[in-house]
Parts: structure tokens; sequence; C-alpha cells
């Protein structure tokens, strides 16, 4: 039989973007497979190009690989040409750089950043040599670990996975290492005392009941080491952003070096669950994110630098931080990005500074279209402050504006959605006087997917038929030159909301959906519903249940089990606030709202050796 | 006339394309280039605009799949090195698979060399299943056509043209080599795995390699590689 390699070979030329396959990247790291005890695969279920921009995937890489004694190798989705060509040769899917098949590995670690995904982390497994489901696999098999924002509810996914890191991978990653150290992997003592780690979730050591009218009655532990509820984890300082990252030869979605500036996000805007699961906000000094930068650009050469935060604007010395790098770097034909602006005058002065002469075009995300449902998700954004923006970014040269909004937000009526085509129409106006005929606007709306741990956990997805009346309504109004409207399918937004906020049956709807040919659900050319549908009704479940239900407050939610340090009462708070129409400040700007994190993480937020918290010290004044 | 010290400086750069990275797309190459020389520090001359780009020309794009053993590129510099430092800098920086083999100064005002392309040299290795009098067989009656109507992405031409010569080079127990020159330039541009199809040995090919880029006016070197300088 032809040897793996050279049944690739003769394949690759027929296959869309070989490169995606073959590695060798600038500062991949290949370590002696023989010579290493530990193997761990970090997967990425989508293709190479989008992979390669996650920044998380590359700091766990970064300090794996920096463990003399494990080696780290990544593997990303092959298209579904690739699988083809796989299946037809028999060949497993390899990691980049040892070409090593998955399940040579010990540990298998999936990053789980979009519910659209999952079907791709089972072509992983299965073309890996994995079986699909945990109760199948036993020590000869690698452990399956599952990380990033989907595992704040993976129950839809409990079934394939050994076990579940519940928020920051750093500290839990080396621990579940050590663990491999000291035990090998044989499994059922492996998963009995990772069930003790902090953060750590083990599916398979829990119950899960349901009541007659299909909610979840309780989610009750099995096994003595599993805790009633599983903390998510945090690290108390941000550990050194990683500086020898891949450089990837294909071009990637972000193709740019990155630099996380902060984490976490003080502005509680509600429909947001990375503003409430990335809590507490942790600042890197500037000296750091200096050092970094110079690091970074000298060994990787890339001549674009993203300071990567959910709000980059709030970091506390952004003007002061983006002179300097300007200063340092621009001279060198090196390019500074923040990809998140708030829409006020003080983020089109930093736009001013890092775009330079270059006023190719702003993006802004009002989010919605009215000042009453701004209040409702907690936008603090006035129509007046939007509209000033506008003016000055058209007049201080930009002649492309790009506005974000979202329908189906709770509470929306007609009326919201039509002051999102009056508020594009204003601005569309002032574009003119300012640049003439030259003037863009790009409006993209998309749907509102309820999730969980955030104050519309409870909240129902719209209606596709009345989703489909409101972009009638916005295609209508919004029509002209040098006006674009973008706006997304609402069956992908109904399939995204079912398994979001689903539970473990779903477990099987996604296997049927699979077996039923379900690939990259995320790719609109690759999406077919039909296929879930069916899946769906194969199981005798109703997405609708899922997606479209207004859920009782006092309903057992799937994941209520899974504790983000921001307490249930606090969304709950939150929630009757949003229907109030009533804002939240800021916790930087105003008093401290109790959201839990605080009380959650009593330790390490005492730990504030270098960098800081946003939250404000227990009975004294703001940092 | 020598460039002055201060004025652009023009490198030719002879490289490899290697197994390793030949699935990487002619974009991603030159993205390969601009960022190793980056990492280098090579005072790279950047054009002006809304995007300024680095001044960095490869001669003729080499197709996926394909390696290529002495492909060439001009790259210019906002002030002036020693062709061996730039050598020695950006070779430090090289991933696994591409080459530097030689760095020249020539003068900044030589045409671009795209234009300069005149043909190629490959050699493909084609896997045996036949005698050498077969596979000659099958050169001789392609060579033979007054014609090879071919289609390629709804584009129809003819590639008897543009093949300049095409022999059986060697003939091993498992493996066969073939080389061929084909045109290169406005003209149109003969694809070696067109030639290898149109052979119905498309199926058999184990690798391509190109070997030589063919310069006009039709000399042995590139033009204008006047010794400047070189390592």
């Amino acid at each position: 039989m032809a040897s793996p390699r050279s049944v690739l070979h003769s394949r690759l030329s027929h296959i869309i973007k070989p490169a995606r396959y073959t590695g060798g990247e600038w500062n991949s790291v290949v370590k002696d497979w023989d010579q290493t005890a530990i193997k761990v695969v970090l997967a990425y279920p989508d293709v190479y190009e989008v992979g390669m921009s996650n920044l998380g995937l590359m700091i766990l890489y970064d300090l794996l690989n920096q463990q003399a004694d494990v080696l780290a190798e990544r593997v990303y989705t092959p298209w579904v040409d690739m699988e083809q060509a796989m299946r037809g040769s028999g060949m497993p899917l390899y990691t980049l750089e040892t070409r090593h098949p998955l399940h040579e590995f010990d540990l298998v670690g999936f990053t789980l950043p979009y519910e659209l995904n999952y079907t791709n982390v089972l072509t992983m497994l299965d073309l890996g040599g994995i079986p699909l489901l945990a109760e199948e696999r036993d020590d000869s098999h690698p452990l399956a670990i599952g990380g990033g924002s989907g595992t704040y509810n993976p129950e839809p996914l409990a079934p394939f996975f050994d076990l579940f890191v519940v928020g920051e991978g750093e500290e839990v990653l080396l621990e579940l290492v050590e663990l491999c150290r000291e035990r090998g992997h044989q499994k059922d003592e492996y998963l009995a005392r990772a069930a003790q780690i902090e953060g750590v979730y083990v599916p398979s050591f829990y119950q899960v009941e349901y009541n007659e009218d299909g909610m979840v009655r309780g989610v009750t532990p099995t096994h003595d080491n599993a805790k009633p509820a599983v903390i998510k984890r945090i690290v108390g300082v941000l550990p050194p952003a990683p500086t020898r990252v891949v450089v990837p030869f294909v071009e990637a979605v972000h193709d740019r070096g990155m630099i996380e500036i902060q984490r976490g996000c003080t502005q509680g805007c509600r429909f947001c669950q990375a503003g409430m699961i990335y809590r507490p906000l942790r600042e890197r000094s500037l000296d750091e994110i200096l050092s970094t930068a110079e690091e970074l650009l000298a060994a990787t050469g890339y001549e674009e630098l993203a300071l990567v935060s959910l709000s980059s604007c709030n970091y506390s010395r952004i003007e002061d931080l983006v002179e300097r790098l300007l200063a340092r770097h621009g001279p060198n034909h090196t390019s500074i990005s923040l990809p998140s602006l708030r829409m006020d005058s003080f983020s089109l002065r930093l736009a001013q500074m890092f775009q330079g002469q270059r006023k190719t075009g702003l993006t802004f995300a009002p989010e919605a279209g009215s000042e009453r449902l701004r209040r409702v998700i907690n936008k603090m954004l006035s129509h007046e402050q939007i509209l000033n923006t506008a003016a000055a970014a058209y007049e201080s040269g930009w002649h492309r504006i790009k506005l974000y909004f979202m329908i189906g937000l709770p509470t929306e009526t007609m009326e919201d959605v039509e002051a999102i085509a009056s508020l594009v129409k204003e601005v569309q106006a002032i574009g003119r006087r300012a640049r003439g005929k030259r003037a863009e606007l790009s409006v993209s709306v998309a749907t509102f997917v309820p999730k969980p741990h955030t104050p519309f956990q409870w909240s129902p997805l719209e209606q596709i038929a009345t989703l489909e009346e409101k972009h009638s309504l916005l295609r209508r109004q919004i029509r002209g030159r040098s006006l674009k409207l973008s706006w997304n399918d609402p069956q992908t937004s109904v399939l995204e909301a079912a398994l979001s906020r689903g539970d473990r049956r779903l477990a099987e709807v996604i296997l049927a959906a699979w077996r039923g040919g379900a690939r990259f659900d995320a790719w609109s050319e690759a999406l077919d519903v039909q296929r879930w549908w069916d899946a769906f009704a194969s199981q005798g479940l109703d997405p609708a249940f899922y997606a479209h239900r207004q859920r009782p407050l006092e309903e057992t939610l799937p994941w209520d089990h899974l504790n983000s340090g921001v307490s249930k009462e606090f969304l709950l708070g939150e929630y009757e606030r949003s229907l109030q129409k009533e804002f939240t400040l800021d916790c930087r700007e105003g008093p401290c709202l109790a959201c839990g994190i605080l009380e959650t993480f009593p330790t390490e937020s005492k730990v504030k050796r270098r960098g800081r918290w946003g939250c404000i010290e227990s009975g004294g004044t703001a940092r | 006339m020598r460039p002055q010290i201060g004025h652009n400086q023009r490198l030719r750069v002879t490289f490899a394309k290697g197994q390793e990275i030949k699935y990487i797309s002619h974009l991603d190459l030159m993205r390969l280039w601009e960022r190793a020389m980056r990492r280098a520090s090579i005072p790279l001359l950047y054009s002006q605009g809304y995007n300024p780009r680095p001044k960095i020309s490869i001669a003729f794009p080499l197709a996926v799949g394909i390696t290529g053993e002495r492909e060439i590129m001009d790259v210019t510099l906002e002030s002036p090195m020693a062709p061996l430092d730039f050598a020695t800098s950006v070779r430090r920086q090289l991933p696994a698979g591409a080459s530097l083999l030689e760095v020249e100064e020539v003068y900044p005002t030589l045409p671009p060399l795209q234009t300069q392309v005149r043909a190629a040299e490959y050699l493909a290795t084609v896997d045996d299943g036949e005698s050498a009098e077969q596979i000659q067989t099958r050169i001789d009656s392609l060579l033979g056509s007054e014609q090879l109507p071919r289609q390629r992405r709804d584009k129809r031409y003819d590639l008897r043209p543009l093949i300049e010569d095409l022999r059986l080079k060697s003939k091993g127990e498992s493996q066969c080599i073939l080389g061929m020159t084909l045109t290169a330039g406005e003209g149109g541009t003969g694809r070696p795995d067109e030639v290898l199809d149109a052979l119905g040995l498309a199926e058999r090919v184990r690798a391509i390699t190109r070997t030589r880029l063919v310069f006009s006016p039709p000399e042995e070197e590139p033009p204008g590689l006047v010794g400047l300088g070189a390592c």
C-alpha cells in the first residue's frame, strides 16, 4: 500500500488551496515525536484560514510547546474536497507539524467558538480515527477536550467529549497535562482526577433528567468527584502574550499580528455573551504591550498589528498606546488596527491617528435604530452622538462608513426597525453634504440570537415570518446609489439559536445531521438547513422549542450547573431593567454592580501583580 | 554607471521553491518573501499611495504544485546594501523549502523582469508503465501534430506552438524523466501539466520542476546581469 505521504502528494494538486494541509510555516514548532512524552493536538473546527486567525489557539500552542516534554500540533477542518480525497484514499486526518493521525495523540483539544462548527468536530474526530462517542473510546484513544466560548453550554456536544474546560485555558491545560504525566491516560482514573480540577466539567459524570414538557428537570452529579456546579477558570493576571506566532503561507482571514491588550469588558451590553463570560476586565500594562509589539513584529515580519480586545477604546491608555506604536513602527510601513470602535468623538480621534492619510472606511455598531431599543440592550449611544460622529467622520476625510445593526431584539417593534431605516437615511444625507457623490454607506443587519449566560438567555429568537417582514421593510427603505444593505439568512439563526441554548438531547440531532451530510454549516455555500430539520424530526425534537420559546424565569436551564462567575440574579436583574428600558452604567464609571465576579474569585482579585482588574475595590473607589 | 549611495538599489535574486512549499500560491510566495525580508530588517522600498507595497517582483509565477530550481526576482531597496549582507540576513529568515541562491546588484533602469521572460525549462518525473520506445512514440506523435487545440478554464488555445522542445531525458526502472522547453510571455504561456495531459501521462506524473527561466534577448543569462557586485 502506498504511504499516506505519497497518496497525499498525488491528491493535493487537485485540491483547493492545498497549502492548507502542508504546514511548514514560519515559527511552527516541530518536535521529535519519539522523544516527546506528551502529545497534544489543538484542533480548530473550521478551515485553516479561519482557524489561523484565532488568537486563543495560538496562545495555547505557544504555552504547551514551551514545556520540554510536551508537543502541541495543529489541525483544522479539511474542506469538503479534501475530506472526500482523504476518505477515498484511506488517509486519516493528520497534524500539520509531524503529520501524525489524531488518534495517536494523548489529548485532542478542540476550540469551540461557534455553534455552526459543531458538525466539523465530528468530521475531525471521525477522519482522525477516533470513535465519535466518548463511551465508545477506551484507554487506547486520546481524550477529547473542549474549550472556548461554546463550553458555557456544551450540552449538545456532551456525548462526544471526555471533558470540557469552562473558562480560560492557560492554567487548566497545564494542569491537565500534569495529570497525563502522573497517570498516563487511563481514562477512568484520569477523568476522576480531572473532575476535581476547578473549571473542568466531565459531562459523563452528570445525569440530565427531563420533565414531561421537555424542559430540564435537573442535572445531577453521578460521580463522587463531580461538583454540583462547575465554576469557570480565570487567570488573575494575563500571562505574557505570544510573540513567536505561526505565520501562515495561505492568507488567513485576519492575516496580521495580534496583541490582546485587555481581556473582558465592562460596558455590559445585554445581548453580548463575550461581555459577560470574559469578566473581569484585565488590562496589560502599556510597557508590556510595547515590548510585546516589538518582539512580535520582529519574529513574524507582519505588516499589520491589531490591538485585540472586546472594546479597545476602553483601554485606559489607548491614545498613548496608539501614538507610541505609530511612532515606533509606522516608519517601517506597519499599520495599526483597532477592531472595535465606539461611535463617539474620542474613537474618531483615535481612528484619525492610526489611519493617517489612508482613510478607507470606518465601521461602527449602533446595534439598534431607536434610542428606546438601545436602552433595552444597554448600548449607551444617543441619536445625536451617532449623527455627530458620522458627520465628523465624513468631514474629516472618510468616504465610506459601515453600520452594524441587529433585528429581532427583545421588545423590538416595526417602529424600531423603521428607526434603523430613518437613521440610515439621515447618515446618508450627512455623507452627501460632506462628501457629495463619493460618500458611501453600507449597512449590515444581523439577526439577534439569544445566548446562554446573558440577560437575554430567557428571550425567544424572533419568528422567521416576522424577521422576513423586517428584512423586507429594510430592503424597501434602504436602497439607492452608494447605499449597501446586507443581512443574513434567518434559517441559519434558528439553527444557531437551537444549538446555542440546547440540551444534551441535541447530540443525537447533531449526529444525525452529520450522518446526513451536514458539513461547514457556518458557510452558506455548504449549509443545507433541510438536513438539520430532518435530523430534528428524526429525534422527535422541534427546533422551535429551543429557538423560539420564551423561557420561564423559573425554568432549569440546560447550562445552570455551569457558573460563569456572573450570577444568575445579576442576569435576571439586568433582564428586568431592560424591560424597564433602564441603562446600567459601565462599571468602571459607576458603582460596583455586584455582577458576582468579585465574589466568585476573591483570591484572584487580590493577585494584581501586573495589570489590573477593571473592578472597583470592595469598599473603595474605581482602580 | 554604478548606482550612487543614497539612491534606490535593485537586487536580482535567484532562489528555489522547494518541495516543502511547492503547494503555496504565487501570492503566498510574494508574502513569504516580503515577511522574510521584513524580519531581516531589509530596507525595502515601498510604493507611494494609500496602500504602500514593497517593490518585489518575481519574473514568472510558478503554478501550484511545481517546484522551481532557479527562479528569479528583483527587489528594490531604499538604501543600498552589500549583496552578501542581504543574502546572509535573509537566509536566516527563510522557512524550509525557500532558498536564496544568488544575489546580484543590477541597474535600476533595466526593464521589468516580467517583460523579459521568453521561455521556461521543465523536468517532469513520470511513473513508468511502458517502454522507452512507447513514450518516445507519444512524444513524436505530439510533436508531429500541426495543431494541439486545447481548452483551459473555458479558453481555447493551441498548445503546439508553445512547445519549443520536448524529449525523453532518462529512463529508470520505475520512473522516467521528460524535459521540455515551453514558451512564456504575451504570445501565450505553455503549461507543463497541459503538455503531460496531451501526452496522456497526466495520471502518472509524480513531480514537475522548473529548472530554468529563459530571458530575451535570447542569451544564456538574464539581461543586464552585469557584475555590479554579487555573492
